[in-house]
C-alpha cells in the first residue's frame, strides 16, 4: 500500500511539472534564427578564433546579424564562403586566395648554436623574457614549440631538428601561429605560389650572421645578381624573393654560398 | 609578545654559514670597470663623459633621463676607453661606460663632508640622496629620493629599515648591520627627518641574533630624540618583501596595486641606510656596495665591498675560483635572483650577491599536472591562487590570469618552491604579468 502511495505521489508530481514545463517551453520559446545553426554546421568547427570571435557559433550569429563579412572564415576558405553565401541568399563573394604558414628559419641546433643553456619554462615567450632568448642568433627559431601548441588544426609539428614543420595538407591559413611566435619567423604566404624562397629571418649584418649561424642569409646580394628575372630584393641584409616574378630557374640557388635558398614547400610538388 | 610575522611564506634552508662569519673585505679594484647606464627601476641614464675623458672616483658619469631614476658614478679613477652596449645582469645588453683604472683612486672634488644631520633640512636630505644616486640596495633598486618625496597629501609616519635579509645564502645586510650598525641608525634618522616620520623601526629576522644585538646597542647609543624600535622577526621567506615587512612590524596591510605610502610607511633596506649615512657624512656617492660571493660552487666565499662595474669573473677569481662541480651562477639570492649565461657581467647597484650553485641544487625536474593540493595557496604571502593563475597563463588565457590577480604577485617564488608537482608557477605568472603589462601600455 505504501509503495503504491509513493508511486502515485511521485508520478503525479512528475505529470504536473511535466505539463507545466511543456506549456512553458511553448509559451516562452526563444525565437532563434535557424540559419545560425545551419551556418555553424558549415564552419570547420575548430573554434580557432581567426575570424576574431571566440568560437564558430559566435561567428555564425554575427553573420546572420550582418556584423561581419561572409568571407571572414579563413580556415574555411572559398568552399565555406560559398555555402554561407547560399544560406544567406547573397551573391557569392570570391574568397581571398588561400594562404598557408611558412617557416622562415632553418637554423636548427647543429647549425645555429645556443648562447647559453636554458632551463626555464618550455615556452618561446618565456624564453624571450630573459635576454631576448637563448639562441645566439637573435632572429632564429627557439624551437620550444609555442607555435605548434597554438595551432588549432594540428598542422604544425616540431621536427626532429627542433624546427617547426607546416603540414600543408592541414594548414588552413588562420594565422594563429604567426601571432604566437615571439620571434616572428612564420609568415602567411600564397598557397599556390611557386619558385624559391629564403628561409631566414635574420636582419643582422653578414658578419654577425656568420658568427651565430652556418647557413643564415648574409645579404651579400650574390643571388640578386644571378637572378635573370630581377625577382630578389633586400631589406636590412635579408633577401626576399618576389614569387610573382620568380620563374623557378634556380640560378640563385647556385649563386648562394650559404645554401639558404630553397624550393618553396608545396602540397603536390612535382 | 608573539613573534612578528605575516601569513604564508616558506622556510628554505638558510645556507648563510658560508659567509655569515666573514667580515666585509674590500674587493680588488679591477684593471677596468664596465659600468652599465641602467642600474635602477625607472629611466636609464645618459653618459655625460666621452671616450678619452679622464674621470675621478665618484665623478658623475651617467645623468638620469627622468624623475624615477638615479645618477651613476665612476667607481675608479682613470680614462674612459669605450662607450658601447655590454652584457647586463637583466639579460639584454645595455649601454655601458668602460673605464680603464689608473690605480690611483683619485677622489672627485664633490666627495667631501657636508653639513651634519642636525643642520640639514628635510629637503636637503632628499637632495643629497638624489645627488648620491641612492637606490634601494635590497635588489629592487627603486630610487631612494622618489621614496623620500611622497605627494604632499601623504604624511609618512613610519620608516622601516629592512634588515630581514630573508633570501638564503646572502649575508651582505647581516654583515653591514654588525659592522656598520651606527650608520644604519644614522641613515634611518636621516630618512625619518626627510619624511617627518615619528616612528622608526628596524626589522631583523631572529636567525641573526648578533646583528639584533649590535643594532640594539647602536640604537641605544645613537637614537637621540628619535623614536626608534628594533623588531625581532620570525625567520621566514619572504619576510623582507616590503608588504610582508610592513604587515609584520606595524600590522598595516598595503592595498593591492598600491605602494607602502598608502599606509603611511616607507621601507628602506639596511644597506641603503648605510649608503645614506655615508652620503651625508662623507659626501660619498653610491659607487660601491657589499656583495656576498657565496654558494657551494665557490672555493672561498666572502663578503666583498665591490666597485660598481666589476665583472663577476673578477669577483669569483678573488674568491678562489669555481669548484669543479659548479653549475649555475645567479646574481642575487636563490629565490629571486637571475641566472647568468656568462661570467662577463658587471656587478651593479642592485647586485646583492653572486651565488654559484652545484649540480645538486640545480635539479631540472619534469613538470607534472597540478594535483590540487593547495600548498601554493597556503604559502602565497599575497593570498593569491598561484595554481589558477599559473595554469591560466600556461594555457595562454591572459584575461583569466589577470582576473585572478596576477598583477598583485611580486614574484617571491614560494609557490614554485613548494609545489610537489614541480610546476613552474611563478615563471608562468611572470609571463602573464609581462603580457598584461604590455597590454595595459597600449
Amino acid at each position: 500500500m505504501e509503495i503504491l502511495l509513493s508511486l502515485v505521489i511521485i508520478g503525479g508530481m512528475g505529470l504536473v511539472f511535466g505539463t507545466l514545463l511543456s506549456f512553458a517551453a511553448q509559451r516562452f520559446a526563444v525565437e532563434e534564427d535557424a540559419r545560425v545553426e545551419t551556418i555553424c554546421d558549415l564552419l570547420p568547427g575548430a573554434n580557432c578564433g581567426a575570424c576574431g570571435f571566440p568560437g564558430c557559433i559566435n561567428f555564425a550569429e554575427n553573420i546572420v546579424k550582418g556584423n561581419v563579412n561572409v568571407s571572414s572564415c579563413i580556415p574555411g576558405g572559398k568552399a565555406v564562403c560559398d555555402s554561407i553565401c547560399e544560406v544567406m541568399g547573397v551573391d557569392s563573394v570570391a574568397a581571398e586566395t588561400k594562404l598557408v604558414a611558412e617557416v622562415y628559419c632553418l637554423g636548427s641546433r647543429d647549425v645555429a648554436p645556443d648562447k647559453f643553456e636554458y632551463q626555464g619554462v618550455k615556452d618561446c615567450k618565456a624564453a624571450m623574457a630573459y635576454g631576448g632568448g637563448f639562441k645566439a642568433c637573435t632572429y632564429g627559431c627557439l624551437g620550444l614549440g609555442t607555435c605548434a601548441e597554438a595551432c588549432p588544426f594540428d598542422a604544425l609539428h616540431m621536427g626532429a631538428n627542433g624546427l617547426p614543420i607546416v603540414d600543408l595538407e592541414r594548414c588552413t591559413g588562420c594565422g594563429i601561429c604567426v601571432k604566437a611566435c615571439p620571434r616572428h619567423i612564420i609568415r602567411m604566404v600564397n598557397a599556390d605560389r611557386i619558385g624559391k624562397y629564403v628561409p631566414c629571418s635574420s636582419r643582422d649584418k653578414g658578419k654577425v650572421v656568420r658568427e651565430v649561424c652556418e647557413i643564415g642569409c648574409i645579404g651579400d646580394k650574390a643571388c640578386a645578381k644571378a637572378c635573370p628575372q630581377d625577382a630578389i630584393y633586400f631589406e636590412d641584409n635579408l633577401a626576399f624573393i618576389d614569387s610573382s616574378k620568380c620563374d623557378d630557374c634556380g640560378k640563385c640557388v647556385e649563386a648562394c654560398k650559404r645554401r639558404i635558398i630553397k624550393d618553396v614547400p608545396r602540397l603536390h610538388h612535382a | 609578545m608573539s613573534e612578528r610575522t605575516f601569513v604564508g611564506g616558506i622556510h628554505p634552508g638558510y645556507f648563510k654559514d658560508y659567509t655569515a662569519g666573514k667580515a666585509i673585505a674590500s674587493a680588488r679594484a679591477p684593471a677596468q670597470v664596465i659600468i652599465p647606464m641602467h642600474q635602477n627601476i625607472g629611466a636609464p641614464c645618459e653618459p655625460v663623459v666621452q671616450v678619452g675623458d679622464e674621470v675621478k672616483m665618484g665623478q658623475k658619469i651617467g645623468e638620469p633621463k627622468g624623475f624615477v631614476s638615479a645618477p651613476i658614478f665612476a667607481s675608479v679613477s682613470g680614462k674612459v676607453t669605450k662607450i658601447e652596449p655590454y652584457n647586463h645582469p637583466l639579460g639584454n645588453p645595455v649601454l655601458a661606460v668602460f673605464i680603464e683604472n689608473d690605480g690611483l683612486d683619485t677622489p672627485d672634488e664633490s666627495m667631501k663632508p657636508g653639513k651634519a644631520l642636525e643642520e640639514l633640512s628635510p629637503k636637503e636630505i632628499v637632495q643629497i640622496s638624489k645627488d648620491a644616486g641612492l637606490v634601494g640596495l635590497g635588489g629592487a633598486t627603486f630610487p631612494t629620493h622618489v621614496k623620500l618625496s611622497p605627494p604632499p597629501e601623504v604624511q609618512i609616519d613610519t620608516v622601516i629599515i629592512n634588515g630581514a635579509e630573508c633570501e638564503p645564502f646572502l649575508t651582505a645586510d647581516h654583515r653591514q648591520m654588525l659592522e656598520q650598525a651606527e650608520d644604519v641608525v644614522y641613515g634611518l634618522k636621516a630618512f625619518m627627518k626627510a619624511l617627518g616620520a615619528t616612528r622608526g623601526i628596524i626589522g631583523i629576522e631572529d636567525n641573526k641574533p648578533d646583528a639584533i644585538e649590535s643594532i640594539k646597542k647602536a640604537v641605544e647609543e645613537g637614537k637621540g630624540e628619535y623614536n626608534i624600535e628594533v623588531h625581532t622577526l620570525h625567520t621566514k621567506y619572504p619576510q623582507g618583501a616590503e608588504k610582508m615587512l610592513i604587515k609584520a612590524t606595524t600590522g598595516r596591510e598595503v592595498p593591492p596595486g598600491a605602494l607602502p605610502m598608502a599606509v603611511n610607511v616607507v621601507n628602506q633596506n639596511s644597506g641603503t641606510a648605510v649608503a645614506m649615512a655615508q652620503a651625508i657624512k662623507l659626501g660619498k656617492p653610491l659607487y660601491e656596495r657589499v656583495v656576498t660571493v657565496t654558494g657551494p660552487g665557490i672555493k672561498e666565499p666572502a663578503n666583498l665591498l665591490v666597485r660598481n662595474g666589476t665583472l663577476v669573473r673578477d669577483l669569483i677569481e678573488q674568491c678562489g675560483g669555481l669548484t669543479d662541480d659548479a653549475r649555475k651562477i645567479v646574481l642575487g639570492g636563490p629565490m629571486m635572483g637571475l641566472a647568468q649565461p656568462t661570467l662577463d657581467v658587471p656587478a651593479i647597484k642592485g647586485t646583492s650577491g653572486v651565488l654559484v650553485l652545484t649540480e645538486e641544487f640545480v635539479a631540472d625536474l619534469p613538470i607534472s599536472a597540478c594535483i590540487k593540493c593547495g600548498k601554493c595557496l597556503e604559502v602565497c604571502p599575497m593570498s593569491l591562487m598561484p595554481n589558477f593563475i599559473g595554469s591560466a597563463s600556461e594555457k595562454n588565457n591572459i584575461d583569466l590570469a589577470e582576473k585572478y590577480g596576477a598583477m598583485d604577485c611580486f614574484e617571491c617564488g614560494c609557490c614554485t618552491y613548494t609545489c610537489p608537482a614541480k610546476r613552474p608557477l611563478v615563471q608562468w605568472i611572470r609571463i602573464a604579468k609581462g603580457e598584461i603589462g604590455a597590454r595595459r601600455k597600449k
